[in-house]
């Protein structure tokens, strides 16, 4: 399914984000991650899959385990995707906080 | 350097909410949105028409330097109560752009500052993400279109 690459599918889910935090720091199995989770096993996998599908994680084998860490330039893709908006918006109430306040004092 | 606009766009949900604080006065910054010259000071767009009551419409246009409309769009505006709330619709014509829902909420924190809650509504995740993208896609266009202006100029 399509939609399941899309990155902010991805990053919508609360496990998700959570796991993308735990990870954050450093490399984990499938395991480890699930181990801080309620969330039964399966499920965590398949959150693990949706998350490397999009390439928010990246698989690392090593020896018979297999770890799983953050792809630092997939989510600085999502930060810099929202970002040229919230610029946007930014540069425009900036200008009107400024016309704003020449109006005051001109009145 | 704290941003003093924020975007959430989070939740995966087909919304997005943007949030400011002003320098301004309650009163200054509900103006801002309701007179035409000032609107189209800031938002950088002409303003056609703008109805500020229940059932009132809106019509915003950008011309390029050389005339041509690169931008319209319109909307009905649902609710409106001075210095609190607008409720509109907002659509771009001649896109694939579904209708937005939009609800402002304008909000006084001390005599002179404020805060202004947007909080837009798309028709699904998908054409929210879109949208998102668009800033990114219009920085380029403009910047081609003041290097075709420089061009021009050296013809």
């Amino acid at each position: 399914m399509n939609l399941r690459r899309d990155v902010f599918q991805a990053i919508a889910d609360p496990t998700r984000r959570a796991i993308l935090v735990l990870v954050a720091s450093q490399s984990m199995t499938a395991g480890a991650i699930a181990s801080n989770f309620d969330t039964a096993r399966p499920t965590v996998s398949k959150h693990l899959q949706i998350l490397t599908e999009c390439e928010l994680l990246k698989q690392e084998q090593n020896g018979r385990e297999i770890y799983y860490h953050l792809n630092a330039e997939k989510m600085k893709e999502v930060a810099d995707f929202i970002e040229p908006f919230r610029k946007m918006w930014d540069d425009r109430f900036n200008k009107l906080e400024t016309i704003m306040k020449n109006y005051k004092s001109n009145t | 350097m704290e941003r003093k606009t924020k975007v959430n766009a989070e939740d995966g949900k087909q919304e997005i909410v943007i949030t400011r604080e002003f320098d301004l006065p309650l009163e200054l910054l509900f103006k801002a949105y309701i007179e035409p010259e000032i609107v189209e000071q800031w938002m950088g767009t002409k303003v056609l028409k703008l109805e500020n009551k229940k059932h009132g419409g809106w019509q915003f246009e950008t011309s390029d330097a050389q005339g041509n409309v690169v931008f319209r769009a319109n909307g009905v505006i649902h609710e409106f109560v001075p210095n609190q709330k607008i409720t509109r619709t907002f659509e771009m014509e001649n896109t694939p752009f579904p209708v937005q829902l939009e609800f402002f909420e304008f909000e006084k924190l001390t005599d002179d500052t404020s805060k202004l809650n947007m909080h837009i509504v798309f028709k699904s995740v998908a054409d929210r993400n879109q949208l998102l993208k668009m800033p990114f896609a219009q920085g380029i266009n403009m910047a081609h279109n003041r290097l075709q202006e420089v061009v021009n100029k050296l013809k």
